[in-house]
């Protein structure tokens, strides 16, 4: 009796194993998400939010109309750009390096993963000091080959740089790390094979590599575009007292900077849930871009 | 690279060739060269410097920071800074709050994740894969989208401003589920399993005394990755919490939204909350690397 049971599953116990995760999950992940979306339809001030009045299509019709709403999404379009792309490519480049047989290399890769190790928070102040205007040490180093001064924080595009370095100096290293760990599973015989074929170094990175680490780099692209359409402690901390703008002229306010703002510092809270289930809907849709896009284009290539 | 005790690391230096082989390279990619050395040891530079910098600016007075050239050894400002930073905000009670937060938010998500790990590894049961898909599939769910109800339900629970409201929301991670589930579905041999079932024992006895031995490196692992980022973590905390009752990083983004005037005060303390992790980071930082690398090797 007891053989035959076990043979066939554990009874009840591997439900009770795996309970506490999904009840968690359901009620402070799931749960509030999908919620979202109702209360997106509702007026819900800060100050008393346990009172809601229903108002239907009303704060996405308001959302989609503000300027604000299309600001901070370009924002958080440049943003994410100009953070995630050069960030994976840099990343891959040290990644190459670090699979060589290397002295000291629990050095580096030790070294390289201390900004990941570091708050979004004590990152952005450190370098919000070293952007600085007058005394960072960026336009000081900047002055010692001829360049003047730079105004980080007011211009658009040089702020969004000044972010997008932020962004970088704390994920390259991380990223970094799962490349090599996705390289380091590539089949050693493919390189000596390339070898003997007589493949130069760049060849083997290009033509064994590359395409050996495809579903490790779509995993590395998917999660850094879900993090930067959330991007939020940069900018909010970057602006210093302007930033839940995101800025004095909003030139850096991102979707997850406008969603505090609308709820946090206007107190509309079922405004602020229009944007966050806006930004839910852009998050799905961008993964699915992403993964069809780099689907189709390695079988083409294949 | 390896975890600790993988039985059968796939590393690359494992591989039993000879010793040296002049003509060939003996692993996947051959020996590093000068320049190579060169552009790690500048990343490894960039990485650093803004770190050490911290701890410069943090001892420095403000006018220091502001000459020309700027400052590169540490000066001994640090004790008076820290007690500006402190008229701005308890640190103390902070770092008390994000280990109590951290610590907390590790043990809960270890223990549930090694549980559901386990069920998914070797238990048999009707859905077992898919909900192992789904729980995959929820790694691709931004928590922080949930915030607005969150926040509401905090508000009617009366919790805004207690740990709690900043513990239970993130006692669960999908990638801490299949972490000790690659873990186990490996080093868990199924004859030592079987064996304790044949001798009568319930699924939860097995579980506390096969399982939770053989699964203490990986638990290890885990714990230390979730503390990292339960430590660091920014969006959901500044929402739940005040300064009345601050996590390290809602001190921070007090010290930098207030009108603080110095700059060497906030890094003051940005050092003080910051340098304890790096500095545990370090000690641990081969075995943090293995576990990132380890997560990282997926399907």
């Amino acid at each position: 009796m007891f053989k035959a049971r076990r043979r066939a599953g554990q009874g009840s116990a591997p439900y009770l194993f795996v309970a506490p995760f999904f009840l968690v999950f359901a009620a402070f992940g799931l749960f509030p998400i999908l919620y979202t979306a109702w209360v997106s339809l509702h007026a819900v001030d800060l100050q008393n939010p346990n009172e809601s009045t229903w108002v239907g299509l009303e704060n996405y019709r308001k959302l989609f109309s503000s300027d604000f709403f299309w600001n901070a999404l370009e924002n958080t379009f440049t943003i994410g750009v100009i953070s995630t792309v050069p960030q994976l490519c840099i990343a891959l480049g040290i990644a190459h390096l670090l699979n060589y047989r290397l002295r000291g290399r629990t050095f580096f890769r030790v070294a390289m993963l201390m900004p990941y190790a570091t708050s979004v928070a004590a990152a952005t102040l450190v370098f919000s000091g070293l952007f600085g205007r007058d005394f960072g040490m960026i336009n000081w180093l900047l002055g010692q080959v001829g360049v003047n001064p730079v105004d980080w924080d007011s211009g658009r595009w040089t702020s969004q740089n000044a972010l997008s370095t932020i962004i970088t100096w704390r994920w390259v290293g991380y990223n970094a790390l799962i490349y090599l760990a996705g390289m380091q599973s590539v089949p050693a015989d493919l390189y000596e094979s390339a070898a003997i074929d007589g493949a130069s170094r760049w060849q083997q990175f290009r033509y064994v590599t590359i395409p050996s680490l495809r579903p490790t780099i779509l995993f590395t692209i998917v999660v850094s575009t879900i993090g930067a359409i959330q991007v939020f402690g940069e900018p909010l901390l970057f602006g210093g007292v302007s930033g839940h703008l995101g800025g004095a002229g909003r030139q850096y306010q991102t979707l997850g900077v406008l969603l505090y703002d609308e709820g946090w510092f206007n107190y509309k809270l079922g405004y602020a849930a229009a944007v966050a289930w806006t930004m839910f809907v852009i998050i799905v849709v961008a993964v699915l871009v992403n993964t069809t896009l780099a689907r189709r284009r390695w079988r083409n290539a294949a | 690279m390896t975890g600790p005790d993988r039985p059968h690391s796939p590393s690359g230096d494992g591989t039993p060739a000879p010793r040296r082989s002049p003509w060939r390279p003996r692993s996947r990619q051959g020996r590093a060269g000068p320049l190579t050395y060169l552009v790690l040891i500048g990343v490894t530079v960039v990485s650093v410097f803004p770190l050490y910098w911290t701890l410069v600016a943090a001892t420095r007075t403000n006018a220091e920071i502001n000459s020309v050239p700027p400052p590169m050894l540490p000066g001994g400002n640090l004790m008076k800074n820290i007690d500006l930073a402190y008229d701005q905000i308890d640190l103390t009670k902070a770092i008390l709050n994000s280990l109590i937060v951290s610590g907390s938010i590790a043990v809960g998500t270890v223990m549930f994740c090694t549980l559901a790990g386990f069920a998914f590894a070797k238990l048999r049961f009707r859905f077992n894969n898919l909900l192992f898909g789904l729980t995959l599939g929820t790694m691709m769910i931004p928590p922080s989208l949930g915030a607005i109800p969150l926040y509401m339900m905090m508000v009617e629970l009366g919790w805004i401003d207690h740990l709690q409201a900043v513990v239970l929301p993130t006692l669960v991670s999908a990638f801490g589920v299949f972490f000790m589930r690659q873990y186990l579905v490996e080093a868990l041999p199924n004859e030592l399993l079987e064996a304790g079932w044949v001798d009568g024992a319930s699924t939860f006895r097995v579980f506390r005394s096969i399982v939770l031995p053989i699964a203490r490196p990986a638990m290890a692992v885990l714990g230390m990755l979730v503390f990292l980022q339960a430590w660091n973590d920014f969006f959901w905390p500044i929402l739940a919490l005040t300064a009345n009752n601050p996590t390290v990083q809602v001190a921070l983004n007090n010290l930098g939204q207030g009108y603080v005037p110095d700059r060497s005060v906030i890094m003051a303390g940005t050092f003080l909350t910051t340098i304890p992790v790096i500095a545990v980071f370090i000690l641990l930082g081969r075995q943090i690397v293995g576990g990132i690398m380890q997560g990282a090797i997926k399907g």
